[in-house]
């Protein structure tokens, strides 16, 4: 169990101090699920230097530039593309994505599912606030119908996505999803993400208190935080797959996982069979 | 084994290859290890090659789901320190002008194949045109330097592919490589023997000595800051957002302005390495064709024919277009009466061409051309001596 680490574990040790302080706001839920990766990071002994983290642009982009290791901060949706470069260039490197809702699903929404499809070994973490949270809180493909946002006055009037169940369906190796009321959780199931052999997906719902709770009244960040655990349906729920949009009661933990040959491996066998061949055809 | 296979075969370094397949080949021989792209016309030879050839040196090959995630991969791999190139035409050049953007900004080396087909928009895929020359200088947004190169032949795409290669890694640039969709699918006979210049290639300056004196952003005299791979032990951080020496965002208005200003100026002193042209009779020409790519091919053949009628046209060619050469070019029309520029866009080359020869004012002409056919050499040859005529008639008022 990841808690046995726990006190061992100092998240200074991962984070760059000339960085501090954080640009996050108070109540935010992103500082919860980057500590939570850190935390998985140190467990299974990823140094710093083999450790690259890409991550593309909102609230979720920004938190590359925090992490001691090769980070990259990428343009708005790109970072799974960016980070398929990196992977199949330096399988050497552990690929970690942290991009938001709107980053993943909106402007990268094809890059997501053409990575599920591949099963590129790279961990994506998909931090979920339902909210355009840097650019002032407009609506987003995860934004829950009726909720108030800058761009939907009276309420939002649009479905929104179920992230697992569209990677799950695209092919992604590794679902799962937690949320930041539950650290250790969280944690366990990114761990788990990383050491998955293919493509890794990870929802992580994650408070956004100042701008999306504030609109809509949703109360202190603790308050929101409680709110999480009453939605919870605890354990691997495998009708998550059924609904393309996001159920009330969410399913938790590890919800796909599959051992769908990952994509690097497959291309070096390929690559390695064309070289023979030519090799072969040179000789004769 | 027939007749070309023949002689084929007695000269080793003689190859029948087409612009697209002396690209990839070129790419191979610069040392490039990383390919992603989406297929386009008159493009897609160049990544069918690549997808066996790259396997064949270790190199990795991938088809991403759009034109945008081609870049974004390529940029990623140079990232990781290996060096990588997509290939592409017009709509999808435009789609990579983000990224592009990145890459200047944040001085990742990558090279970019744009084979020019007609445009706007989907335009004529299967067409040539020279129609992307402003774009590949302006087309992402806000203030950036780029470097573009204009090969004329298939020998020339192979060695400004590979130039394109040694110029990305040693300035720490993108490097757009503009050909039209002529030269792309035209077959000759090359020879590749010595067209390498020596097989060693310059390489990327590494980031050296400790951590902590290492600034990411902070360069030699020779304003190009080293590079860091991923694993050295540098740790660095690498964004889009203004950033200071230290590699981290800021919005401070002096660190702004001090990297911007280096970025901006860093290839003033190296134009040596970038700036590439040719000229053919410039020396006596009244009259000077300055044009690119399978134009300019046209160009030789109708100062030819101006010539053996007692006309004397020259030829101006810029190889490099971004930086344009412009104390060449100056130097070449210097005894010019007048200046032709024929392209196959509706004024590009042209609108550079009279900024820089101002002094010249009215005496630059052109023939656009975008109806998706080349110019010919006798439209090239008549305009010439109607302005050689028109020079003289103005000299004996």
């Amino acid at each position: 169990m990841i808690i046995d680490s726990a006190a061992e574990f100092d998240v200074r040790d991962y984070l760059r101090a000339e960085m501090m302080p954080h640009f996050l706001c108070p109540g935010c839920g992103h500082g919860i699920a980057l500590r939570a990766l850190l935390w998985a990071v140190h467990e299974l002994g990823i140094t710093k230097d083999e450790l690259a983290v890409v991550s593309g642009i909102g609230c979720a982009g920004r938190l590359s530039a925090y992490v001691d290791a090769n980070t990259f901060h990428v343009t708005h949706g790109r970072p799974l593309a960016y980070a398929t470069g990196l992977a199949l260039a330096r399988p050497d490197l552990h690929v970690v994505v942290i991009t938001g809702d709107g980053d993943c699903l909106a402007i990268g929404g094809n890059h997501l599912i053409h990575a599920c499809r591949r099963n590129l070994k790279l961990t994506c973490l998909m931090l979920n606030n339902e909210v355009y949270g840097m650019t002032g809180g407009q609506v987003s493909p995860t934004t829950s119908e009726t909720r108030l946002t800058s761009t939907t006055p009276l309420g939002n009037s649009e479905p929104n996505f179920n992230a697992c169940a569209l990677a799950a369906a695209a092919g992604a190796g590794f679902v799962g999803r937690e949320v930041t009321h539950h650290v250790p959780k969280l944690a366990e199931l990114i761990r788990a993400g990383l050491e998955h052999p293919g493509f890794a997906f990870i929802e992580v719902l994650s408070d956004c208190t100042e701008i999306f709770g504030r609109k809509n009244d949703m109360g202190s960040s603790a308050e929101m935080v409680l709110r999480q655990k009453s939605d919870l349906r605890p354990s691997a729920y495998r009708d998550t797959v059924d609904t393309p949009f996001r159920p009330n009661d969410l399913p938790t933990g590890i919800l796909t996982r599959t051992d769908r040959p990952e994509y690097g491996a497959s291309y070096r066998r390929s690559a390695a069979a064309i070289k023979s061949a030519g090799a072969k055809k040179a000789k004769r | 084994m027939n007749a070309i296979d023949a002689a084929l075969e007695s000269k080793p370094a003689m190859r029948l290859l087409s612009g697209n397949h002396a690209c990839a080949l070129g790419a191979i021989a610069a040392g490039c290890r990383f390919f992603a792209g989406y297929p386009i016309t008159p493009s897609s030879e160049i990544a069918e090659r690549l997808s066996r050839g790259l396997p064949e040196v270790d190199g990795v090959f991938v088809q991403m789901e759009d034109e945008i995630a081609s870049i974004a991969a390529v940029i990623g791999a140079s990232m990781g320190g290996v060096k990588a190139m997509t290939a592409t035409s017009g709509p999808g050049f435009s789609l990579k002008q983000e990224n592009l953007g990145y890459a200047a900004g944040a001085e990742i080396p990558c090279v970019i194949i744009n084979v020019m087909r007609g445009g706007p928009s989907t335009g004529m895929p299967t067409r040539p045109a020279q129609g992307d020359l402003m774009q590949a200088r302006w087309g992402s947004h806000g203030d950036y330097p780029i470097i573009a190169l204009a090969p004329a032949s298939v020998r020339e795409i192979y060695t400004e592919t590979i130039r394109a290669f040694d110029l990305a890694e040693t300035l720490r640039t993108p490097v757009v490589v503009l050909y039209d969709q002529v030269i792309a699918q035209l077959t000759e006979t090359v020879e590749l023997a010595d067209a390498h210049g020596g097989a060693v290639r310059p390489v990327r300056k590494w980031a050296s000595g400790p951590r902590e004196a290492y600034r990411p952003y902070a360069a030699d005299e020779d304003g190009i800051p080293a590079m860091s791979r991923p694993g050295a032990g540098y740790r660095v951080h690498t964004t889009g957002l203004n950033h200071a020496e230290n590699g981290f965002p800021t919005q401070n208005p002096e660190a702004v302005e001090r990297n911007l200003t280096r970025l901006l100026g860093k290839f003033d002193r190296h134009r040596d390495a970038i700036d590439s042209w040719q000229t053919v009779g410039c020396e006596d020409a009244e009259v000077v064709i300055v044009t690119i790519g399978i134009t300019a091919r046209a160009a030789m053949r109708a100062i030819e024919m101006c010539r053996a009628r007692g006309v004397r046209v020259g030829l101006f060619r810029p190889i490099t277009l971004w930086p344009f050469p412009e104390k060449a070019l100056r130097e070449a029309t210097r005894k010019a009466r007048a200046v032709l520029v024929p392209e196959m866009n509706a004024g590009q080359l042209s609108l550079e061409v009279q900024r820089i020869l101002g002094h010249m004012h009215g005496q630059v002409d052109a023939i656009h051309r975008f109806n998706g056919e080349p110019i010919t050499p006798a439209e090239i040859a008549e305009r010439a001596e109607s302005l050689a005529r028109a020079a003289s008639a103005r000299e004996r008022r």
